[in-house]
């Protein structure tokens, strides 16, 4: 075998271990299959709902933090699943420029929501939605709905009831996270990770 | 078009959302002469995969199946007798429930008071239904028992 022929081989095996493993010579990168690409992802509607302070809270507050935006009930066996988990990524993502908001859809509003945020031990803000809020995310009918919404304010995946893990969403907040703006890391079948220019809006 | 975007994702995301997951069947008529103890059953029907809280949730903050009546008409009463509910688990938490097609036991008495002839009692079976991944807004549908004072 000529050394061309070696140094071709050895390109190849290389080229593939990457491809299936990740090359490790750089940082590691987390993939997030349910992440869509950049040129899928519509900004975030903006809507002005009072929290339990009763300050009012634009979604547009957040630009340029990775948002959780959770669409639950008091009610809701499923949403009560995930809040635990909620809780525990805010707390160790929150200093990362991350933030979960709670959108409650109780229709007894702060009566039923206070007590409930009191007894989880709630961390996060929650405010009060209302029709036109979900209304402008596509009419949210089940819940719990979660949205997670990018550096640019444009939602990157969206969960329709428990169809993801708490591992789920960790890995999507901390793609979003390594995101900058201007690119982001999206993913080819395959699994392989690859920088992508967002197009300019 | 942003809206339309949206629509579109959650509607391929979760193609049954417009479906009705519960409907009441037509009660058997009730028919009896005055001071008459009568009962009738109301079939209630529950989609296929969905569930609905029972009469007695197994927590507190959990929405029961309720019947209200609204008009009695010449019936009194309308004590609900419900099924046995099924037990089930969604993440950690146990739950109390009813699937598929139940029946509502439904008691009255015909009014001491009640002059001859038909009528319609009405009422609402308030209900909040989920699958195991997911819960639907509470809802309310239309109940309606036709009766005959002899």
């Amino acid at each position: 075998m000529s050394a061309l022929r070696v140094t071709a081989a050895l390109s190849a095996a290389l080229l593939m271990g990457c491809l299936l493993e990740g090359c490790a010579s750089g940082p590691r990168t987390v993939k997030a299959a349910s992440l869509k690409p950049d040129k899928d992802r519509h900004v975030a509607p903006d809507f002005a709902l009072k929290d339990a302070d009763g300050r009012t809270v634009h979604l547009a507050e957040y630009k340029g933090k990775v948002v959780l935006l959770d669409f639950w009930a008091t009610w809701c066996g499923p949403c009560r699943v995930e809040i635990p988990w909620f809780i525990d990524i805010e707390r160790k993502n929150k200093d990362k420029g991350f933030a979960v908001l709670g959108v409650s859809m109780d229709e007894n509003g702060w009566e039923d929501v206070k007590p409930f945020l009191a007894e989880m031990k709630v961390n996060y803000r929650v405010v009060i939605g209302d029709d036109s809020t979900t209304e402008a995310y596509g009419g949210v009918e089940s819940l719990p709905t979660t949205f997670l919404i990018d550096r640019q304010g444009k939602i990157a995946a969206i969960h329709l009831g428990l169809d993801a893990g708490r591992k789920e969403f960790e890995d999507g907040i901390q793609e979003l996270l390594q995101e900058t703006p201007g690119t982001h890391v999206t993913t080819i079948p395959g699994g392989v990770p690859v920088a992508a220019v967002a197009p300019k809006q | 078009m942003l809206l339309l975007s949206l629509a579109g994702c959650l509607s391929l995301l979760w193609p049954q959302s417009n479906s009705e997951r519960v409907t009441v069947g037509q009660p058997r008529k009730v028919v009896g002469k005055r001071n008459d103890p009568v009962e009738t059953r109301i079939p209630v029907a529950i989609l296929e995969g969905y569930h609905v809280n029972s009469n007695t949730p197994s927590e507190e903050y959990l929405i029961p199946l309720k019947v209200t009546w609204t008009s009695l008409g010449a019936l009194e009463g309308g004590q609900v007798t419900f099924p046995k509910p099924e037990k089930l688990t969604v993440g950690d938490i146990p739950l109390s429930v009813f699937t598929g097609n139940i029946d509502l036991k439904v008691s009255f008495k015909v009014s001491a008071k009640a002059a001859a002839g038909p009528g319609i009692a009405s009422g609402k079976l308030g209900y909040q239904a989920c699958n195991n991944k997911a819960c639907f807004p509470p809802k309310t549908v239309e109940i309606s028992v036709p009766y005959q004072v002899q």
